[in-house]
């Protein structure tokens, strides 16, 4: 599933950065909410959330822009077509962006991915 | 649960809880040693009715909390639970089902799935009959987890196992990681005892080795990255081998709410070990009042209350002194600092004594009794 974590090879030392980020998810991956994961409006703290099992996820606009968009349906990549749409920002920054977010959940069973 | 940042509630305006756990019942068909149920258990007739409840639901929603523990006991031991979980959700709260599955039928489940049921946390007692069967004091109930595991993933529904660890089944770690896999658990939690309720009665009998709680962590360490992605791991670590307490309920009165069988509402599920403290029913008030105003819930909130070593110790936000139980039963004082923690003035006292109950071979269990 989620990459292992990156270790350096002999002799190839990973600058930090590029250890920590996983490449982008690719287009045709289809993005998913499990059951018992769902968006929610906590109308007591004017908020979104995003509640699973024993977690309650506050998402700020863009987590819920990007949420909004996973539908089980949708590819990766036309999320990100709608999204740089939407937003007028450049595909590669929001693919980058998203690419981050999903992947956090994903590691923590709160997105399914299929393939 | 690990959810907003905690930033100190003050005594005065606390801000809404996230979470209610209704305890729908004390009665419960296992007898397992380590119930956190109170000694004092509550008897049938005096449990909250399914309006009763409902109300409740309704209330804590309107309150701000939005998620909701059903527990007990075992709340299949209610027979209108199927309405409770109609009603919940109805309420606008995410469901998550605390049973040991006894009293589960699979025309059950899925009526509970039918209600909107977000999520079911089975607990796990030992990964085969001879420990299961046990520690809850009931035979058959590892077969007839297994059988409710497997209806839980037949409706797609979100498994997490819960799994109590102790001397007796921490040798099984590796194990019970791999039944949650096969049973296709999501996450699994593995909370090292906590000793409360029968716990504390029998904390000779469940406390682990220093050895075994140190090789525990190493072994959830390592199986969290490895199964990343696939199962989430929540790891309860041993108390009493720690250096600093646990936050208990992420601070006193700040986050969340234990409801009574009977409807009173508890900072914590221990609380009413604590003599003195005054609690208040939802009979007689609005649960937005109890949060708010109840004694109970401002003895202990935010940190005016604290004595030293806590009152002026740069970790008093981070784990608010520890839990007021447990100083209450190790120190005699609900005020002290939790002598978990290495800076109380009782811990070296503690330390000896675990060390030595664990070393020690291990007494008799004395068995959760059912109430009347
Ligand atoms: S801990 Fe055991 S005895 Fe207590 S409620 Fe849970 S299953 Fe029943
Ligand atoms: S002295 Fe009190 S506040 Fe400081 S670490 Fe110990 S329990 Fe926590």
């Amino acid at each position: 599933m989620s990459a292992a974590p990156a270790r350096s090879a002999e002799g190839t030392r990973l600058p930090a950065h590029a250890a920590s980020t996983p490449p982008p998810l690719p287009d045709a991956s289809v993005p998913a909410l499990p059951r018992g994961v769902r968006l929610h409006h906590d109308r007591v703290r004017q908020t979104w959330v995003l509640l699973a099992p024993e977690r309650v996820l506050k998402l700020d606009a863009v987590g819920l822009a990007v949420l909004e968009r996973v539908d089980g349906a949708r590819t990766f990549g036309a999320i990100v077509d709608d999204l740089a749409a939407a937003y007028n920002a450049p595909r590669e920054q929001i693919a980058a962006d998203a690419s981050r977010f999903l992947d956090g959940l994903i590691a923590r069973r709160m997105v399914d991915l299929a393939r | 649960m690990n959810a907003h940042a905690a930033s100190p509630s003050s005594a005065a305006s606390p801000r809404a809880p996230l979470a209610l756990l209704a305890e729908l019942t004390h009665r419960c068909p296992l007898s397992c040693p380590y119930c956190s149920n109170p000694v004092e258990l509550t008897a049938r007739e005096a449990e909250l009715d399914t309006d009763g409840w409902a109300d409740v639901f309704r209330q804590a929603a309107d309150l701000g909390v939005l998620q909701l523990h059903l527990s007990g006991g075992e709340p299949a031991s209610r027979r209108d639970l199927e309405d409770l979980v109609a009603a919940a959700r109805d309420a606008g709260l995410y469901v998550n089902l605390i049973t040991s599955g006894i009293g589960l039928t699979r025309k059950r489940l899925e009526a509970l799935d039918a209600a909107g049921v977000d999520h079911v946390q089975l607990s796990l007692q030992g990964v085969g009959p001879a420990m299961a069967d046990r520690i809850g004091h009931y035979r058959g109930s590892f077969t007839r987890k297994m059988e409710v595991a497997g209806w839980v993933a037949d409706l797609g529904l979100p498994l997490t196992l819960n799994a109590v660890m102790h001397r007796h089944n921490f040798k099984d770690l590796p194990e019970t990681l791999d039944l949650a896999l096969d049973l296709g658990a999501r996450r699994i939690e593995v909370a090292t005892v906590q000793f409360h309720g029968w716990a504390a009665t029998n904390r000779a009998a469940l406390m682990p080795t220093r050895e075994q709680a140190r090789e525990a962590s190493r072994l959830v360490l390592e199986a969290r990255e490895k199964l990343k992605g696939r199962m989430v791991i929540d790891y309860v670590p041993a108390d009493h081998h720690a250096r600093f307490p646990k936050a208990c309920m992420g601070g006193w009165g700040s986050t969340g709410l234990n409801v009574t069988p009977e409807g009173l509402v508890l900072p914590c599920h221990a609380a009413q070990t604590i003599p003195g403290l005054e609690f208040w029913s939802v009979a007689d008030h609005p649960l937005a009042e109890i949060w708010t105003d109840s004694p109970a819930f401002r003895a202990y909130r935010g940190t005016d209350w604290m004595q030293e070593p806590c009152s002026s110790c740069e970790r008093k936000l981070v784990d608010f002194g520890g839990c007021r139980c447990q100083a209450l039963a190790l120190a005699g004082d609900a005020a002290a600092t939790d002598p978990v923690c290495s800076r109380s003035d009782r811990h070296a006292d503690l330390v000896a004594a675990i060390d030595a109950e664990a070393d020690a071979p291990a007494p008799e269990f004395v068995w959760r009794v059912a109430p009347r």
